[in-house]
């Protein structure tokens, strides 16, 4: 409850409403909403009061939460694309979703600078032969490059290389060092 | 052995081994055969104890059991010294005695012989030369013709092998391709590099090796000489360039090359020219091993979802099946005899070494698990040699007896054993 009496200074009618609902719903996630309850005041106020702004305003406040979508959207592949790493399952080159993702925002931002050229790298962990692992490796590797050519990417701005189980990013003998060394990194060059 | 001058000086040098032998060896059903090697009579110093490696050459077969120096009543160097009632009271089958003599020019010369107690005859008896830093290698042939003499079969001390290392963290790592003696001395990097070496394979005339270098994002086969050092790009391909294995007649190098889009087995001779695919199929093919009369070559797919051996007759170009045991089998060699394969076999045990007979497609398994890799066979096809997980280096009779354990500072792995000397 300490959350709550933190927004009554701001004293409108909408936020009392709020306020009401936060306490009605006894929800204690309620600790946790705040900080968005507090950047986006004119969204609750028209939720909470229906049509006392004119149409224009609508619209802007509509394009305003657009853009604020959009750039969330931005920070979140900006997000992905500093993610240089997707993981795969034990001797599998099939493409988590979360694999996808980060492939995705890559791939995107690859079609729109199509100057820029990436190495893949494909790893696996130390279980199997080793010249098998440089095939499986690579199997990886193309299987990331193919969900990147369907968006779009040139095939020459992708290089694929595998060092199979060569170059772990960790030396230990657990299924914790395996999943970290099952890897295609995303080397842009 | 003609490179060497050998000088049988007694009739009885000629004699055959000994049946009774055989036959405990071949059918493996008892302990090591004891055997005292007598420290050999020397005049002053030598850089080399000579006796303690024919002695620790024995023993590392699995086939004998040397007695140790303690236990001996008497210290013989001439047969005619030998008191066979001290040796039989020891319980000791057989007896090496022998004397080295410093000749001109820094040289030795090593004479020995070996001596069956019980019948009281000598079995063999050789001088063997042995240049000022070739003792070791003198020391090895000695227990190389001892162990022919009772075993029937060539012994493999005089032999070498080559290996990986890797040392350092993740990121900064150093790899080098590793030739040293079959008992692990003397190791001398071939090759050294900051990216990883992979998969060294012997000549079959043993005077080069090829072998998988990586350098800025590529891989390439490269065929180096060994007594000069100089490094021969074999082929570099976009994609894999992996895998190489000699021919047994030493003029064609097969190879694992996916420049194609998935890798596929092809055949080259060893200056690159006339490429052939032997493979095709949309898995992965990899992992290519002769068969010792050039016709075939067995290899790793996993055309069928696991991984598997198949072998390919190289004139037909048909394909069959060769592995059923487990859940899969891969990285397949031929024993020089032809009628067995070594294995990486992965059951509920993990990855282990088996041994299957081609004929019956009965597999043993040798090893211990669970992350044994990269088996190699001796060339007497008696012994063979892999890696196992923590890198170090083991060998294993392929009768299962006995195993043993080579480490190194550092991860050791990829041992390729070296063709004889011919």
């Amino acid at each position: 409850m300490k959350g709550i009496t933190m927004l009554k200074p701001i004293g409108l009618m909408a936020l009392t409403a709020v306020v009401l609902a936060g306490c009605a719903s006894g929800d204690e996630t309620a600790l946790d909403q705040p900080a968005t309850t507090e950047t986006q005041p004119e969204s609750s106020f028209t939720t909470g009061s229906g049509s006392s702004y004119g149409e224009a305003e609508a619209r802007r406040l509509e394009e305003q939460r657009a853009a604020e979508a959009e750039a969330a959207a931005e920070r979140s592949a900006n997000a992905l694309r500093n993610e240089r790493t997707v993981y795969f399952e034990f001797d599998s080159a099939e493409l988590t979703s979360r694999a996808r993702e980060v492939i995705r925002s890559h791939a995107d931002y690859l079609v729109a600078n199509p100057g820029t050229r990436i190495r893949l790298e494909g790893h696996t962990d130390e279980r199997g032969t080793r010249e098998y692992n440089i095939a499986l490796g690579e199997r990886r590797a193309k299987s990331v490059e193919r969900a990147m050519m369907l968006r779009g990417v040139a095939q020459n701005q992708i290089n694929v290389i595998s060092y199979g189980e060569e170059s772990p990013v960790n030396l230990e003998h657990t299924e914790e060092a395996w999943a970290k060394n099952r890897r295609v990194v995303i080397n842009y060059r | 052995m003609k490179r060497f001058l050998l000088l049988t000086w007694l009739l009885l040098a000629a004699i055959p081994a000994r049946a009774d032998l055989n036959i405990v060896i071949d059918e493996g059903v008892s302990g090591a055969l004891p055997i005292a090697v007598v420290p050999f009579k020397t005049s002053g110093q030598l850089p080399v104890d000579v006796t303690a490696l024919v002695a620790a050459d024995l023993k590392r077969s699995g086939l004998f059991d040397p007695l140790p120096q303690d236990r001996m009543l008497a210290k013989p160097s001439r047969p005619e010294d030998v008191q066979l009632q001290n040796w039989r009271a020891a319980d000791v089958d057989n007896l090496v005695v022998g004397e080295i003599t410093q000749v001109e020019g820094g040289s030795y010369n090593i004479r020995f012989h070996l001596i069956d107690v019980y019948r009281g005859k000598q079995v063999i008896g050789y001088d063997v030369p042995a240049t000022q830093n070739g003792l070791r290698s003198g020391a090895h042939r000695v227990a190389d013709f001892v162990f022919q003499a009772l075993t029937g079969q060539r012994g493999v001390f005089n032999t070498r092998i080559a290996y990986i290392t890797a040392n350092g963290q993740p990121g900064q790592r150093t790899f080098e391709l590793i030739v040293a003696d079959a008992d692990g001395h003397d190791p001398r990097a071939v090759v050294r590099s900051g990216e990883p070496l992979m998969s060294p394979a012997w000549s079959p005339d043993r005077r080069k090796m090829a072998y998988v270098a990586f350098d800025d994002g590529e891989s390439a086969i490269f065929i180096h000489e060994l007594r000069s050092g100089v490094a021969r790009e074999l082929v570099r391909k976009p994609g894999i360039n992996g895998a190489p294995a000699w021919s047994p007649d030493g003029s064609k190098i097969a190879a694992a090359l996916s420049f194609g889009g998935d890798p596929e087995i092809y055949v080259m001779n060893v200056d690159g020219t006339g490429e052939r695919r032997i493979t095709n199929s949309s898995a992965i093919d990899t992992e290519p091993t002769w068969s010792p009369d050039g016709q075939k070559i067995a290899f790793t797919s996993d055309r069928g979802g696991q991984p598997q051996i198949y072998e390919v007759d190289l004139a037909s170009g048909d394909t069959r099946r060769l592995t059923f045991e487990g859940r899969s089998n891969a990285r397949a060699q031929y024993s020089p005899d032809g009628k067995n394969l070594i294995l990486v076999n992965l059951d509920e045990q993990g990855y282990r070494i088996g041994v299957q007979e081609l004929d019956t497609r009965q597999m043993r398994i040798l090893s211990r698990g669970p992350l044994d890799e990269s088996p190699s066979f001796a060339p007497n096809g008696r012994v063979i040699m892999y890696a196992r997980q923590g890198g170090q280096l083991a060998t294993a009779t392929t009768d299962g007896r006995v195993r043993q354990t080579l480490s190194q500072q550092g991860t050791v792995r990829e041992p390729a054993w070296s063709p004889y000397l011919n």
